[in-house]
């Protein structure tokens, strides 16, 4: 039988002739029935190949191939027309985040409707109907509710399938989904994989992408690791994931944390050895165990749009201690973030108290807590948008540490030098502005930043969720090396279960504003007791891959 | 509860509105009043007689100048809450009927332009974004140009090649819609220019954004996903910016009527601002702000028929 897709040596560039391919001379090929997947970081070129393969490459974009085939037709000769035809009917394509990839300003029975009007002659009520069907098909209850809906009255899981609904309407025989889970929560990402795995059928063909290996494990037949805009390697899923043949496979599958990566380093080269310590000012650290930050009974509910209270933060406690690392886990909306942000006295809780070092926290006049501030900083997910975007990295880590207090000459280059080997960037960028930097120098940045004040807590909100993992890895080095080296302690919160049970020594995991269940991180995650924890593990898609780890 | 919502918000605006109006009344009421030199002697003036002082006197009394200013300003707020624009001192007519006599020219001028200009900014603006480089660069040229010329020019420039030089079109005057089509134009091509590139610059945010690519994935058109998708997310500025623009496109019908000798709302306000007629001068000035006050409610309601969540959220 031959294969519904086949393409060999894909060339994609963008801009002249000159400009460096985004994607260099790929060959693959994919039948029905079969699911492949193309993984790799941002900027693999792997999204783009996707859109090569429904011909929306985009503007300004020079594609070359010596073979495109689609169902044994030529594709490389589709005009414009033809192209048409396919997408939508033949080829279904999703997309990431169902918020962004909906029309917000339809409901979205018109958007699983609209390949229906331009590929079928159907009556209106015939469409209508099959529009149904299909929220049915995918898991939608209450069809007839849910199709009248706008994509933000829709919660992510619903809308991640309304808009595979929108792609798989016409009964395309090959489906292209673009990173469909990187937007949702584990549990509800779980969900969508199963019903991804349902669009698997005998004359249906998958091409996933994806930059997480793990979900890739449970839903692909076939992977092929791409980087630069080549594949390094592609095998049977199997073979990829359990005996990577490319250094480069290795390296991805070495960052993924996860249990079985604690106390251990997740990137090659060497931990950070910090040469010359001189500039810094002798302080004293808190012996380790001293309780740095106590919260206790923390509560606070936010008006709903209808008006009703609703608790973001149900009776939390906890203890930080120095040298240590809590991990708050959850999904979105289970109080994480306001619980940092009342740590952090930027939201005042309705009831319950924080003491940092032993002090009330939350009473203190504006001016008191700005002097005790530089005990406790912050790091976040986005790191450019806490940037002044006309500051250049000079400015940024000048800045804080003249609010920490060093002011003058020869102290404050010290410091600053010693600040960008603590964070392991090179002294050339720092006249950089924010936008030139990648996101993992971005993030390097932030934590230098943080460290300015010589604080004894870093609260870590979500700060590796919008790195690529091979990145993420080495923060996470640097992270665990910096708190080794200056005996720093972290409130570190993240949705993702792998990061957090890789750093942390304790966790509290948090589901609609509660703490459901708390303790040092092995035993909750070995032994968990709350069924909400049970079913958030059972949710994680694991690498099923042994002594992949080891190097 | 959409509706509820919507009507409250209506509401506020309504009364937001009653408050501009007052606002506009009084700033003009005290401005004209302060700076307009002696009321009496230009309603008099008005018939090319030399008045006496006792005529000036009458005067002052009939009219109620000769009250302190506050107690002027009281009775003729309390006249506008009766409906009443006062009167005309030269034209000696009710305030009202006098715009109202002019007010249907100005709309049909008015009205044309606003239309002429959505078509063409529409057209021009979805056809135009994220093009080659040449189209778009001609364009917005041509749009920087209308824009940043001055209407009379714009209107002279189109009289010289459509009615002097092609006889098109009438030079002057008011009879039948040919004569309407250059002061319309005149009214409407800035505006156009201003509009599209609004609505270009929007548009182009648009249609980098991931569900234009989810449509074209559909297998629909460009023209038709421009239309049918980008549009809409694009209009919430083009109809912004229309509403400061229609409300403002009174002040603008006095130069193109003056150029074209047509009757008008901008005329009226003329005559009225050089002979000093004050409570003509306010009665406009009500008027106008009237025009704002509805032209942003119903930008307002637009807001919420373009966007559902403008209103839920």
């Amino acid at each position: 039988m031959t294969p519904l897709l086949e393409v060999e040596n894909l060339r994609v560039r963008f801009g002249s002739r000159k400009a460096g391919p985004v994607v260099d001379g790929i060959s693959f090929t994919l039948s029905r029935g079969e699911c492949l997947a193309l993984v790799g970081e941002s900027g693999s070129g792997k999204s783009v190949t996707a859109r090569t393969l429904v011909g929306l490459t985009g503007a300004g974009s020079l594609v070359e191939k010596d073979r495109l085939r689609f169902d044994g037709e030529d594709a490389a000769r589709f005009s414009e027309r033809t192209w048409r035809r396919v997408r939508g009917s033949r080829i279904g394509f999703v997309m990431q985040d169902a918020l962004s990839s909906l029309d917000s300003l339809r409901p979205v029975g018109r958007e699983i409707a609209e390949p229906l009007r331009l590929h079928e002659s159907l009556t209106r009520a015939q469409r209508e109907q099959r529009v149904l069907e299909l929220l049915d098909s995918v898991g939608v209850p209450e069809p007839e509710f849910r199709s009248g809906q706008y994509p933000h009255e829709l919660s992510g899981g619903l809308r991640q399938r309304a808009l595979i609904a929108s792609a798989i309407a016409c009964d395309p025989e090959l489906v292209i989904a673009d990173e469909p889970t990187t937007a949702l929560d584990a549990t509800v990402a779980a969900q969508v994989i199963a019903l991804l795995n349902q669009l698997k059928t005998s004359n249906r063909a998958l091409l996933m992408i994806s930059h997480d290996l793990a979900v890739v494990s449970t839903l692909a037949d076939r992977v092929a690791v791409m980087r630069a805009g080549t594949i390094v390697e592609e095998g049977s899923a199997a073979q990829v994931l359990r005996d990577p043949q490319h250094p480069y496979t290795r390296e991805l599958l070495a960052a993924v944390p996860s249990a079985a990566t604690r106390h251990s380093r997740l990137s090659p080269g060497p931990p950070l050895a910090v040469r010359d310590r001189s500039a810094v000012r002798p302080r004293e650290r808190p012996a380790p165990g001293t309780v740095l930050i106590e919260a206790e009974g923390l509560r606070k509910s936010f008006k709903g749009r209808d008006g009703r209270a609703r608790a973001a933060v149900d009776d939390v406690s906890f203890v930080l201690a120095a040298g240590e690392t809590l991990g708050i886990v959850g999904e979105s909306g289970s109080g994480k973030t306001t619980t940092a942000r009342i740590v952090l006295g930027l939201d005042t809780p309705d009831s319950g108290t924080v003491r940092l070092r032993g002090r009330p926290w939350l009473d203190l006049t504006a001016a008191e807590r700005r002097a005790e501030r530089r005990h406790l900083q912050v790091i976040y997910q986005d790191p450019l948008g806490s940037f002044d975007p006309r500051y250049t990295v000079h400015r940024v880590l000048v800045e804080a540490l003249r609010v920490a207090g060093i002011e003058r000459g020869a102290q404050l280059r010290a410091r600053l030098r010693e600040l960008l080997e603590l964070v392991q960037l090179p002294a050339d960028l720092l006249d950089r502005r924010p936008i030139e930097l990648s996101g993992g120098q971005r993030q390097r940045v932030a934590i230098a930043r943080a460290l300015a004040p010589d604080p004894e807590v870093i609260v870590c909100d979500e700060p590796v969720s919008a790195l690529d993992v091979s990145v993420q890895a080495r923060i996470l080095d640097l992270l665990a090396d910096l708190q080794r080296e200056l005996g720093l302690a972290y409130l570190f919160i993240s949705h993702d279960l792998g990061v957090i049970h890789h750093l942390s020594d304790r966790v509290l995991v948090m589901k609609d504003g509660a703490v459901v269940e708390s303790g040092p991180a092995d035993e909750v995650f070995a032994h968990p007791t709350d069924p909400y924890t049970k079913a958030l593990l059972n949710a994680v898609p694991r690498l099923a891959i042994v002594g992949a780890q080891d190097d | 509860m959409r509706a509820k919502l919507l009507a409250e918000r209506i509401g506020w605006r309504m009364i937001a509105g009653v408050g501009v109006l007052w606002g506009a009344a009084t700033a003009a009421f005290f401005t004209l009043h302060g700076t307009a030199g002696d009321a009496a002697l230009s309603t008099v003036a008005g018939q090319g007689a030399d008045p006496t002082q006792a005529v000036l006197d009458q005067v002052r009394r009939d009219y109620g100048l000769d009250l302190p200013l506050w107690r002027q300003y009281v009775d003729y707020l309390g006249q506008l809450l009766h409906g009443d624009l006062g009167e005309s001192y030269q034209q000696r007519l009710p305030v009202a009927q006098a715009i109202e006599a002019q007010l249907g020219q100005t709309v049909q001028l008015a009205a044309g332009a606003i239309v002429i200009a959505l078509v063409l900014a529409v057209g021009v603006g979805v056809l135009t974004a994220k093009r080659r480089r040449w189209v778009r660069a001609t364009t917005t040229g041509v749009e920087l140009l209308l824009a940043s010329t001055p209407t009379f020019v714009i209107g002279l420039v189109l009289l010289i090649v459509f009615s002097i030089g092609l006889h098109l079109f009438p030079v002057s005057g008011q009879d039948g819609l040919r004569s309407l089509v250059l002061p319309t134009f005149t009214l409407a091509l800035p505006v156009t220019a201003i509009l599209s590139q609004v609505l270009r610059s929007e548009l182009e945010d648009v249609l980098e954004q991931p569900f234009i690519l989810t449509a074209r994935a559909r297998g629909m058109r460009d023209v038709a996903v421009r239309f049918r998708h980008a549009l809409r997310h694009a209009a919430i500025q083009l109809v912004t910016m229309s509403g400061y623009i229609i409300g403002g496109l009174l002040g603008g019908t006095v130069i193109t009527e003056s150029l074209f000798n047509r009757q008008g709302i901008g005329q009226l306000m003329l005559v009225a601002t050089t002979n000093k007629d004050i409570p003509l001068v306010v009665g406009v000035v009500i008027f106008c702000a009237l025009v704002y006050v509805v032209v942003n409610l119903v930008v307002d309601i637009l807001y919420t028929v373009i966007d559902p969540r403008v209103v839920t959220r």
